[in-house]
């Protein structure tokens, strides 16, 4: 069963597609990339950075390898403190990811059981919902989750609940069109008068039917995620210093890029455009795919 | 469930029914004090133009009404209970296990994502409670039934592997597998192909009579219904104007409008035009003149047509007009 559904996948147009179009493929690779990265990439890396007893004051400031006065120990170079700035990016990536990843779930959950409820009860309670995302949407979103982290301070959670604060949205919209559009399709009409619960026709006929563009927001969402989370970092109001994203990285290099020690920021700031680039190539395949309207 | 004295009641009492919608424009009385009875086994075909208030009425009996629209009164009684005193819990009892509906397109009555097995079944796990392999049987049962081919094989099948004819023989399957006393069928055949359509009405006759169902064939083809009603109803604007057995209302139609439809059916063998009798068009139902709402379209109006609406006058059994000049009977 579970062989012939595989085998179904990868016959199917989905696959077929993908293997023509290069930007998906090249996009899948940095993920993929990306995914290997975080997963063992702490393993792989000499130094815990953020274990003060492994840093060594002396090899402060290193430039990359590659330049005059590198040391080969340190790829990238070291900043102030003497860590080692590839080791603290593959730290700051899962961070980054991390971040980006669970505020989509949880930006994803909400906003879809908030945009399922209101499409499918209608009424007041649409109007309650809809009208809350309205207000969220007439701010953009990095000023609203400024403006929540100035007010929560610094932390990963706080970071969550903005992000995720800004971003259901998306997903409420997008749910609650889907829903109403199905819920003119005579099957729901039919499993209304077999007697079905609302829950189950909303669980088993409603949801499956508009997950389509669900992901395809979600995986932009990621790299839009990480985008806003490093603002926030950069601005200081982000993640803790003891906990440093990419965005974070890119500020405390800030400090002394223009005494002409630019490693610092810009490789995790190459490091986050190369991350925001994959994501949004596959988001863009899956747009195309999913939307029957673009083919 | 007590003994039914005899002579045994009617299984459904519609009463008065009112089905109002509230917009912006003002209230709009889809069903305005509609009042008929089906027979246990009989057929009642419901019939009017577009915007007649004839799919309202299945909505109604369904309780599947959604704001802005509302029974705003009347009775709905179901073998002596009535519908419209039922909680969501107690409609969702009736609804699949003793009341089905079947809906006018078969292209998207079906949900895509499962296997007609899959929805077959849902009917018989939420109805009955018999085991997996029971359940299948009777799939595969019904799906013969309702003549699809190979039912075993065709279980796993998606709606989109299905033709339009093959559907509706699917939708009808699914209606009727948990055993409902009454089948709402709404425009069910107007989607088909011509040349299905009298099929799958034979279809749904059988499966009907063969449980002792009854059947409201809600439809605006008189053809049709004139061969398989035992009662027909028609409807104009939200009210019954005509109502009786099938044969009286197509051979001595006393209402003008039912006269207008009559004549409107090309005859055998030739091409089914538009309905291009009857002068001008449904007037907008919020906006109903006062008198008789056909008056404007009326080839025999008088003045009182366009100052009081006639009642319906004859017995609940019997056949019944709403006109203030009722046709003579004569053969159509």
């Amino acid at each position: 069963m579970s062989a012939s559904t595989l085998d179904r996948f990868l016959a199917s147009e989905l696959v077929h597609n993908y293997r023509r179009n290069l930007p998906a493929v090249i996009g899948s690779l940095i993920v993929l990339g990306f995914a290997f990265t975080v997963t063992f990439g702490p393993g792989l890396v000499a130094q815990d950075p953020y274990d003060i007893a492994q840093l060594e004051l002396m090899d402060s400031f290193k430039p990359p390898a590659w330049l005059e006065g590198g040391d080969p120990a340190y790829w990238l170079g070291t900043d102030g403190q003497g860590r080692d700035v590839l080791a603290s990016i593959v730290y700051g990536t899962r961070i980054s990811l991390f971040i980006g990843l669970t505020a989509m779930l949880a930006s994803c959950l909400l906003g879809t059981t908030l945009g399922i409820v209101a499409g499918f009860h209608g009424g007041w309670l649409d109007a309650v919902i809809m009208r809350i995302a309205d207000i969220q949407l007439s701010f953009p979103s990095v000023l609203t989750a400024l403006f929540l982290m100035s007010a929560f301070g610094t932390g990963i959670e706080k970071v969550l609940i903005a992000l995720t604060s800004v971003g259901w949205v998306v997903y409420a919209r997008t749910v609650r069109g889907s829903t109403l559009r199905e819920k003119q399709r005579e099957y729901i009409q039919a499993a209304r008068v077999s007697g079905l619960p609302n829950w189950k026709i909303i669980l088993r006929h409603i949801l499956p039917n508009v997950l389509t563009p669900i992901i395809v927001v979600a995986t932009i969402q990621v790299g839009t995620f990480v985008l806003i989370e490093a603002s926030l970092s950069f601005l200081g109001v982000g993640v803790p210093i003891t906990k440093p994203s990419l965005g974070l990285l890119i500020k405390n290099g800030f400090d002394v890029l223009f005494s002409g020690l630019w490693w610092i920021s810009v490789f995790p700031g190459l490091v986050i455009m190369l991350l925001v680039f994959g994501i949004n190539l596959l988001g863009d395949f899956l747009r195309d795919e999913l939307n029957p309207r673009l083919k | 469930m007590t003994a039914h004295p005899m002579p045994p009641s009617p299984l459904l009492q519609v009463r008065d029914l009112r089905t109002w919608f509230d917009t912006f424009g003002g209230v709009v009385k889809a069903v305005d004090g509609a009042s008929f009875d089906v027979g246990r086994g009989e057929i009642v075909g419901l019939v009017g133009e577009s915007g007649g208030g004839k799919s309202m009425v299945g909505y109604s009996i369904m309780r599947l009404i959604d704001p802005p629209g509302r029974i705003a009164g009347g009775r709905i009684l179901f073998d002596g209970t009535d519908l419209c005193g039922l909680d969501e819990r107690a409609l969702r009892k009736i609804r699949g296990r003793e009341i089905a509906m079947i809906f006018q397109d078969p292209m998207t009555a079906l949900n895509p994502l499962y296997t007609i097995g899959d929805q077959l079944d849902e009917m018989l796990r939420l109805h009955t409670g018999l085991s997996a392999r029971e359940r299948r049987l009777r799939c595969i049962e019904m799906l013969h039934e309702v003549g699809i081919p190979q039912p075993e094989a065709r279980l796993g099948n998606y709606p989109h592997q299905f033709s339009g004819g093959m559907r509706q023989r699917v939708v009808i399957a699914i209606a009727m597998i948990a055993g409902p006393r009454l089948l709402i069928a709404d425009e069910p055949t107007t989607a088909l192909d011509v040349t299905i359509q009298a099929q799958l009405l034979r279809l749904m006759k059988h499966a009907v009579e063969k449980r002792g169902a009854s059947l409201i064939l809600i439809t605006h083809d008189l053809a049709a219904v004139s061969q398989m009603a035992d009662r027909i109803v028609v409807l104009y604007c939200g009210r019954i104007v005509e109502r009786g057995r099938a044969r009286d209302v197509i051979e001595r139609p006393r209402h003008p409008y039912t006269r207008g439809l009559l004549d409107s059916i090309p005859h055998q063998g030739l091409k089914r035009r538009r309905l291009s009798q009857i002068p001008g068009t449904v007037p907008d139902i919020r906006k109903l003149p006062p008198g008789c709402a056909f008056a404007p379209r009326c080839p025999m109006a008088a003045p009182v047509c366009r100052e009081s609406a006639p009642n319906l006058v004859g017995g609940p059994s019997g056949h019944a007009v709403a006109c203030h000049f009722p046709l003579e009977a004569k053969a159509a």
